[in-house]
């Protein structure tokens, strides 16, 4: 199992602002990045270097300009950029984990059912579904009384802790982890490194963002830098 | 996995109004089980759309195809008979789509009797599930709609086109003339039954956290013509065209 399974090559994204005279924001240029099944990778760089915008790129919530993100698992091999949408709305349901900063609460939806709609996705049954969204809260410390309700009047912590609770759901063959700890304490802190390791020991090719330099240590097999372009002329 | 066929797709339509161009060119696709957002000014040309895909209007040039046959080629009663039967449409005024000075349980029940239920006690049961799905007390089943709230006209709405079992579902600004509160709620109750019933929908939206809500994908219509298109949050994260990126800044952050 020697080949990547993700892989990035050429990938080039520019903003350009239409709304401020059309001026354009190189972020990414010809990047590359390969991760084998069972490896994290932590993205380094200063903020604004592009660590986010090639994480929101592998997830295909931002479009590059150029470029090949080449996605192996489940025995089939998809580029995301020429598949199109569908074929990345597809990969969201089964392939690729995102566990965003922020937790995008819905509307009456509890956080019990924020965290089992990826089982849900996936075929598991109902009740299964319920059991192990459950059992994922307990292990990240949300007391019962708080998973019945939707997660929008919860601290930043426990946001983020119904976010990696989620992201973690399914066993995605692709994580894609965007500050995972950053608002949580020592042990729960503790929790989502052990919860990481563990993915990435049933072979989950995970790229990270972590700030915390003793966490990135704990879960980073090796760094990637990402440096700023030079600002455009 | 996606080589299956859309059940809904428009092919190049156009449509003046005079010397306004409401549609130029548009090409769009629907897939079974997906909710595809339509947003835009007044004006763009949205609802055009929607009244041409589902038949109401004819285009000058293109082509609706539902399940691949030409909908505005065939003969009128076959039109009428998909409209009845395999597609529905939710009106932005309940007052459209319902029958005010029938009771809420005929308002659901009376389609499945025009559809050929003839057994009292199924209709009524029927009816009974559908309130309880779209959370209207049993107790209201004899009551008009008239005598209802707007959030609950809309909700009965709703009853009445999903009773049918529609493939595709057409809806207009669906939670536009309501409260914020009441919004809330007929928006996680549209993207619960979508979901459980694996139902295709367009939604018609000016409103752009409607379409991050509900839509699996979302369609940026100005001037008549589709100006950009793509997963619903690339669209609205990552817009590219000068129009989307001008309606996405616009959105005031609560």
């Amino acid at each position: 199992m020697s080949l990547p399974a993700i892989e990035v090559e050429g990938l080039s994204k520019v903003f350009t602002l239409h709304l401020q005279g059309g001026s354009r924001l190189p972020v990414l240029r010809g990047a590359a990045l390969a991760v084998l099944p069972g490896e994290c990778v932590a993205l380094t760089g200063p903020s604004g270097a592009g660590k986010s915008t090639l994480m929101r790129t592998l997830y295909g919530n931002y479009l590059p300009q150029a470029g090949r993100i080449v996605l192996r698992a489940n025995g089939t091999e998809v580029d995301i950029l020429a598949a199109g949408p569908r074929a990345v709305a597809a990969l969201r349901r089964g392939t690729i984990g995102y566990v965003s900063q922020f937790l995008r609460v819905i509307p009456r939806v509890s956080a019990r059912d924020v965290v089992a709609d990826p089982l849900r996705a996936n075929g598991v049954a109902e009740a299964e579904a319920q059991a192990r969204a459950d059992a994922l809260l307990a292990r990240l410390n949300i007391p019962e009384r708080l998973r019945r309700i939707p997660p929008a009047t919860f601290s930043g912590g426990e946001q983020q802790r119904v976010n990696i609770a989620r992201g973690l759901a399914w066993p995605y063959p692709v994580l894609l982890l965007d500050e995972p700890t950053a608002s949580l304490d020592p042990a729960n802190r503790d929790i989502v490194v052990a919860m990481i390791n563990e993915a990435k020991a049933r072979g989950a090719a995970i790229v990270g963002i972590f700030h915390d330099v003793e966490v990135r240590a704990r879960v980073a097999d090796r760094e990637h830098a990402v440096a700023p372009l030079a600002e455009a002329a | 996995m996606l080589t299956d066929a859309p059940l809904l797709e428009a092919k190049t339509v156009s449509l003046r109004f005079g010397r306004i161009a409401a549609l130029d060119e548009v090409s769009i696709q629907v897939w079974p089980g997906e909710v595809l957002a339509v947003v835009g000014e007044s004006g763009s040309g949205k609802t055009t759309l929607l009244r041409v895909l589902h038949g109401d209007l004819s285009p000058d040039a293109g082509q609706v195809l539902y399940a691949g046959r030409d909908i505005h080629a065939m003969a009128a009663p076959d039109r009428k008979w998909l409209a009845r039967n395999e597609w529905g449409f939710v009106h932005q005024n309940p007052r459209d789509g319902l029958r005010m000075a029938v009771s809420a349980g005929g308002n659901i029940g009376e389609r499945l009797m025009a559809a050929g239920a003839r057994h009292w006690g199924n209709i009524r049961a029927a009816a009974i599930e559908w309130l309880a799905r779209v959370e209207i007390p049993e107790d209201r089943i004899d009551d008009p709609p008239r005598k209802f709230s707007g959030g609950m006209q809309q909700r009965l709405q709703i009853a009445r086109v999903l009773v049918m079992g529609p493939r595709i579902v057409f809806m207009d600004e669906p939670t536009g003339g309501l409260d914020v509160s009441v919004q809330a709620r007929l928006l996680d109750l549209i993207r619960r039954l979508t979901h459980e019933l694996g139902l295709a929908s367009v939604i018609v939206t000016h409103d752009l956290a409607v379409a991050r809500l509900l839509a699996d994908r979302t369609v940026v219509m100005q001037q008549g013509r589709v100006v950009e298109q793509g997963l619903t949050d690339q669209v609205l994260d990552d817009p590219h065209h000068a129009y989307t990126q001008l309606l996405v800044s616009s959105v005031l952050q609560a």
